[in-house]
């Protein structure tokens, strides 16, 4: 495991939180997400030596839990709300237009690297249905001239670097 | 009759316009000054106020914070946790994210309070993984409190300490049962915990006794300790005390949340007077009152009944628009005021379809634990789907019935029957639709019909 130095110690501390090393698995692996982009296939024995866990302790969490990732995705992570409220203003219209956009399927890398488009349960957001978090922004009240409107801005920054 | 006008107690500062997150806003608006009083008070004080003013839990079952504050073992000697539910994830609320994004201090001085008053030491803030910001916002205000000697070491001068911690979960619903929240904490998988033996109040976290509370319900526990229970319980209504949020989502003209004091308003004056009624060219055709568990109204339908007012017992004839939305009123009526979630559809809406949407979600939630959650909420998602997207059956709504029944009851924990209530409550309400849907399903769909699943 090749982590950053401020992982790493980001990764000390947050274990002093707890009264058993445990507790911290969870934080342990999103620290780990954040920095590598996904949880690369050493993360169970890494995070469990580091605890003094098993690895299949760590295992089952990470299999448990949806935001957790084992395999790397597009540059940028689009959530459309898949659930009621979102779905009653035009969710599904709004996320098969990410998936035109950038030429890929929900769950898929798309062919220029760019994006992983991902359905997601209720983002606790209904009120400015239908919602799309991309990475750690949420943007409200995205139809399909928005959802346009923000794939342009990804791939407008995707040329530009 | 006109809506009674919003008191917004809760969300008095939530979208004011200069009204920022840090300390020294929440300062210059008197913040920390009912913490500052409450620790030079008797910790039983503040709890008999929090008795006294019938605060009952925001996170879906409504249960007394006073009684849940009573049954925590405080003999067994072993450290009291206190847990802040901040997974909000019932779909159809939206709630707490507003709290937390715009003013956090005033869930960290609400919690301080609350671990105060029980001799808390260690506080978790346990919130849903898909609020990033919510969670580095908390622990920016936990480090500002921190630093004006508000959470930590010796609070105010008092000898008395206590820290508080964000904890993030990582995307699974289950993680807002309590029991299956105290397993992530953990750091294991959410499988909820059986009770008994497993009370929180008695084995909880660590197997010490603990509190587990919804981020309103706490902020309400703020008020009460400044104004006083007594004062507190006269806003409301008996029995519904303080006031209530309410998420208004799906098909009105102004969805959002609203304040008002509990059971003072109506479904019919929330939807068309605070919300602006349907859309244009739309009608009403069904409500869900309380987070997408909650049993689902059909507007037309009427509820009769007797019920209590003061000692006397009076008849009752309600549509849909005339109940009053509290938790006691809509028990009444077979569904729940659950965690203030209202998802509203119109007459756009085909129900078979609204269906398999809310199965999706809980066959993609089930932790897997009971065979016949695991099970059933995956086998009533394979057959709306198919309804939908397949093949549907006559006998569909009949087969669905009986999977359905077969899962309350059963299980560990309430998913159980908040996976049930959907299905079976749809189909006693909507069963003409479920046995018309094979023929429905002939006809063409307009070109502009929005896919629910
Ligand atoms: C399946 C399920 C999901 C729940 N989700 C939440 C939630 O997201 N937030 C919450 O505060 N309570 C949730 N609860 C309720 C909690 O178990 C618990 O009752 C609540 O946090 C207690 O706090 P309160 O008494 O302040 O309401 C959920 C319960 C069940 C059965
Ligand atoms: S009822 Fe469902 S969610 Fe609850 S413990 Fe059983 S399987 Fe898990
Ligand atoms: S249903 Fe999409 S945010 Fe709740």
């Amino acid at each position: 495991m090749n982590l950053k130095p401020e992982t790493l110690s980001k990764i000390d501390e947050v274990i002093t939180h707890y009264p058993t090393k445990r507790s911290a698995t969870l934080p342990l692996l999103h620290l780990i997400q954040e920095d590598v982009g996904h949880l690369p296939p050493d993360t169970s024995e890494w995070v469990a030596a580091k605890l003094e866990l098993q690895p299949i302790n760590v295992l089952e969490v990470i299999t448990f839990y949806p935001m957790f990732r084992q395999k790397p995705i597009g540059r940028r992570h689009i959530k459309v709300c898949r659930t009621l409220s979102c779905a009653l203003l035009g969710g599904y219209k709004t996320c098969a237009t990410f998936e035109q956009e950038f030429h890929t399927h929900l769950g898929e890398v798309s062919p220029d690297g760019e994006v992983t488009v991902d359905f997601v349960e209720c983002l606790a957001s209904c009120g400015t249905a239908p919602v799309v978090m991309i990475d750690d922004e949420l943007h409200e009240k995205v139809d399909c001239a928005k959802a346009k409107q923000l794939s342009d801005q990804i791939k407008a920054e995707a040329q530009k670097r | 009759m006109p809506a009674p006008e919003q008191l917004r107690i809760i969300f008095k500062h939530i979208d004011e316009p200069g009204y920022t997150n840090d300390i020294g806003c929440y300062l210059r608006n008197g913040g920390y000054e009912v913490l500052k009083k409450a620790v030079a008070r008797k910790p039983e004080e503040l709890i008999d106020e929090v008795k006294k003013s019938g605060l009952r839990g925001r996170g879906g079952a409504g249960f007394p914070c006073g009684v849940k504050w009573g049954l925590v073992d405080r003999k067994s000697g072993k450290p009291i946790y206190l847990i802040v539910n901040a997974d909000e994830s019932e779909p159809g609320t939206f709630k707490d994210r507003y709290i937390m994004h715009q003013d956090p201090h005033q869930l960290i001085e609400s919690t301080m309070i609350s671990c105060f008053a029980n001799n808390v030491k260690q506080a978790y803030i346990y919130i849903r993984g898909e609020m990033p910001h919510g969670a580095r916002i908390l622990e920016k205000a936990i480090a500002e409190a921190r630093a004006a000697n508000f959470v930590g070491p010796n609070i105010l001068g008092t000898g008395y300490s206590c820290e508080i911690f964000v904890h993030r979960g990582a995307g699974a619903y289950i993680c807002g049962e309590e029991t299956g929240l105290i397993e992530s904490l953990e750091g294991k998988r959410a499988n909820p915990r059986i009770k008994p033996p497993y009370f929180p109040a008695v084995l909880g976290l660590y197997q010490c006794p603990t509190i587990v509370n919804n981020v309103e319900t706490l902020c309400h526990v703020k008020y009460i300790a400044e104004h006083g229970g007594a004062e507190y319980a006269k806003i409301g209504t008996p029995g519904n005390t303080g006031t209530r949020i309410f998420c208004v989502s799906g098909h009105v003209q102004r969805p959002g949340y609203y304040e008002f004091p509990a059971g003072t308003i109506t479904m019919g004056q929330l939807l068309n007077e605070v919300c602006g009624g349907p859309l244009p060219g739309r009608k009403f055709k069904a409500v869900i009152p309380g987070g997408s568990s909650a049993k689902i109204l059909r507007f037309g339908e009427r509820f009769k009944g007797k019920r209590k007012v003061g000692t006397e017992l009076v008849d009752y004839d309600w549509g849909v628009e005339d109940v009053p939305m509290d938790f006691d009123s809509l028990g009444m009526i077979g569904t729940m005021g659950g965690s203030g979630g209202v998802i509203v559809m119109d007459d756009t809406v085909n129900m078979v379809e609204a269906l398999a949407n809310i199965n999706a979600f809980y066959s993609h939630e089930s932790c897997g634990q009971c065979t016949p959650c695991r099970e059933g909420s995956l086998w009533m998602k394979k057959i709306t789907s198919r309804m939908v997207h397949g093949q549907a059956r006559n006998e569909d709504a009949a087969l669905l019935k009986s999977v359905a029944d077969q899962i309350p009851g059963r299980t560990i924990c309430a998913f159980g029957e908040a996976c049930s209530w959907p299905t079976q409550s749809f189909i006693a309400k909507f069963g003409d639709e479920f046995k018309q849907y094979p023929e429905t399903k002939k006809t063409a769909k307009p070109a502009d019909a929005v896919a629910l699943v």
